[in-house]
């Protein structure tokens, strides 16, 4: 059995003999500007179908709602005004304070001349993925083994293998895996072929239906070298892809030069191996509290603690038997 | 001061200046802002501990179909345990019926399991690997195994019930030859049939059923072991169904305080869908129901009527049971006070013991 909790390098214990380096994003909200041009390539690249009916959804600019089967890439937006925003500065001061593991010497707190005005208001934006973790919670449920780990220590789905039986989507803690079922709402003729006149919206045939579908760090594009689209298509270099303990050591740079900023507020998520899913592969820079962008605030894989739900299934099922034994003695009374 | 004709459909400005929790008011220069001279959030403020009230995980995209089988997996295996003991016990007419009860109840439960794939054409990919980690894998298997030995058994009784007129040939004789080795081999895997799908569901990220992995199990295998007992009461003459109407006694007891001690101990919050709500009310009725068969069961358990009236509200207490607790789990899924409090809970609690290097947030 592989490895369920704790450091360790996926694509090694998942046996590979030839383990490439960890691959991942950092994805640095700080600098992000909402442009959704990532979701765009994503489904693009990965021709993946229009989901939703299109609606507004009257969460600011964010009208794609969330993760899904269809949605690999989702911008966030989150509308703040100063009242908020001093809470994210001091919820993040909170976990300096806390001695939360920091590379190099703490620096000295930033004489206040230096600390920027609270703004009135603030967008927050943040272009959410799957996090690739190192203990996949997803990959360890999977029954068929339609779910892998790839060279790069990436997950990616095997649509061919996959039977859509649904575990994995209650198994990944950030929500992220969904089963693709046609979710498109455009209205289409009942035999399916496009008549004159009949036919509202074109839509192109959905692929993979009734199977689990998430990102796949564009496996595709990483067996030949290629960056993924939402990283090669970004802007504002938001979003960053290449070997994972790179782009650790690069947020934890980036997150201490807005500390010195006095930008409290920035923190590190999933940069850390001792968290409940071994760290992520995907690495954000938030300027808030998990939850505000629809993050769980301290996920864990579930499968950690599977062996002692073994155990205790396995103490339940022998107190079955021993209740049937008992119910066999003695006879016919 | 109107400067597009657009303005007109811009939301008014909160009477008062935005709300503050301190209840100091904000100080404001100039226009409030709802002129378009400045930027003004469009969304009404909320407290956010989620994002727009959306869910932080999904909820499994399992239909009825689930709750379904896990009763009937239950009922499956309970039945293949009463089949054994009738068979090494000689109790015959129990052994038969438990045995078709065993072979319809696994046989409708996996019929339900693959409707609910999204590729149900391709449900013997779950026999592709063995895989540890997945609860699901080891869960075919179990099925797998468990429908072996309780087909054979069935057919066995078939074969017998109809005068031998299945078209056997001369494989007639390895038939009644193996049938009571089928029997108890379905009976080994009748107990994990029954416990497993606890772990299948606490083995995920459903805030209430992963906080109540602990106790499911328990749960689990006392209910299947009272539908069981109290299908058998409904289907076997009363001279035959004492270890039934023992097994029903044993497995509303278990059902109860199982259920009681996983309530207590779940997170207060997890544990919420089990008392409130549609789930919360499935819940109450299977316990009432669990208490009165088996009250009924000790009290008129000889007495044909009663014994298939107590039986009845076992098979219904069960079912509901499970009815109850799938739908809780898919309810706190969607709503993503289950997923927040709970872990926002644990991680400050571990802080307040000095735990600090295992939080997903990190300040550098």
């Amino acid at each position: 059995m592989p490895q369920l909790s704790g450091p360790t390098d996926p694509a090694a214990d998942a046996r590979w003999p030839d383990v490439k380096p960890r691959k991942g994003f950092f994805t640095d909200t700080s600098i992000c500007i909402g442009c959704k041009a990532c979701e765009v390539a994503c489904k693009e690249w990965n021709h993946n179908p229009r989901d939703g009916d299109l609606e507004l959804l009257g969460s600011s600019y964010d009208n794609t709602g969330a993760l899904g089967a269809s949605t690999w890439r989702h911008v966030a937006f989150i509308e703040q005004g100063r009242e908020r925003i001093e809470q994210a500065q001091e919820s993040g001061r909170a976990l300096v304070d806390l001695g939360m593991p920091r590379v190099g010497a703490p620096k000295p707190a930033p004489k206040p001349a230096d600390i920027p005005d609270t703004p009135e208001f603030r967008w927050l934006m943040s272009s959410d993925v799957c996090k690739h973790c190192t203990h996949a919670g997803c990959l360890d449920v999977c029954p068929t083994g339609a779910l892998f780990r790839t060279e790069h220590g990436t997950v990616v789905v095997q649509a061919d293998v996959c039977n859509g039986c649904g575990t994995c989507v209650a198994g990944c803690p950030f929500g992220v895996i969904e089963r693709r079922r046609d979710g498109t709402a455009a209205p289409k003729t009942k035999d399916g072929e496009p008549k004159h006149g009949e036919r509202k919206g074109e839509q192109p045939e959905v692929p993979n239906l009734g199977v689990a579908q998430k990102c796949t760090l564009c496996y595709d594009r990483l067996i030949d070298d290629q960056t993924p689209a939402c990283a090669q298509t970004c802007p504002t270099t938001s979003i960053k892809y290449g070997d994972h303990a790179d782009l650790v050591a690069l947020a934890r740079e980036r997150v201490a030069e807005l500390h010195n900023e006095g930008r409290t507020e920035a923190r590190l998520y999933g940069a850390n191996e001792l968290d409940g899913v071994g760290g992520t592969g995907s690495v954000f820079l938030l300027l808030d509290e998990p939850e505000v962008y629809g993050l769980p605030p301290d996920p864990r894989v579930p499968t950690a603690d599977l062996p002692r739900m073994y155990r205790l299934a396995g103490l339940a099922a022998g107190g079955m038997v021993a209740a049937a034994v008992l119910s066999f003695l003695g006879g016919r009374s | 001061m109107t400067t597009s004709e657009y303005d007109s459909l811009r939301p008014p400005e909160p009477a008062g200046g935005r709300r503050r929790r301190d209840g100091r008011r904000r100080r404001r220069t100039g226009q409030a802002g709802a002129d378009g001279s400045r930027e003004m959030p469009m969304v009404p403020e909320a407290e956010f501990t989620s994002y727009y009230g959306r869910p932080v995980v999904k909820p499994a995209p399992w239909g009825h179909d689930i709750a379904a089988y896990l009763f009937l997996g239950g009922v499956a295996g309970g039945s293949a345990l009463l089949a054994a003991g009738g068979q090494l016990t000689g109790q015959d007419t129990l052994r038969r019926n438990c045995r078709l009860a065993a072979i319809s109840a696994v046989g409708v439960g996996a019929a339900a399991l693959v409707h609910d794939l999204g590729r149900p054409e391709r449900f013997l990919n779950m026999l592709r690997t063995i895989k540890l980690t997945s609860p699901m894998s080891v869960g075919s298997w179990i099925l797998s195994a468990f429908s072996a030995g309780a087909g054979v058994a069935a057919a066995a009784e078939f074969d017998r019930m109809t005068g031998e007129r299945l078209p056997l040939g001369p494989l007639r004789p390895v038939l009644h030859a193996v049938e009571g080795l089928a029997g108890l081999e379905a009976a080994a895997f009748a107990p994990p049939l029954a416990a497993y799908t606890a772990v299948l569901l606490a083995d995920t990220a459903t805030p209430t059923w992963n906080a109540a992995r602990d106790e499911l199990p328990f749960v689990f295998v006392s209910s299947a072991s009272l539908a069981a007992a109290g299908l058998a009461m409904i289907t076997t003459p009363v001279a035959e169904t004492a270890p039934a109407r023992k097994l029903a006694v044993l497995g509303v007891i278990g059902d109860l305080v199982a259920t009681e001690v996983m309530r207590r101990r779940m997170d207060p919050v997890a544990a919420e869908p089990l008392h409130e709500g549609r789930s919360g009310a499935l819940l109450r009725l299977s316990e009432a129901l669990a208490v009165a068969g088996g009250i009924g069961t000790l009290l008129g358990g000889r007495r044909r009527g009663v014994a298939a009236t107590a039986g009845l509200a076992l098979v219904a207490a069960s079912a509901l049971t499970r009815l109850g607790i799938f739908e809780a789990g898919i309810h706190s899924a969607k709503d993503p006070r289950y997923t927040i409090e709970p872990q926002k809970r644990r991680l400050a609690a571990r802080r307040a013991a000095g735990i600090t290097d295992d939080s997903i947030t990190t300040a550098g």
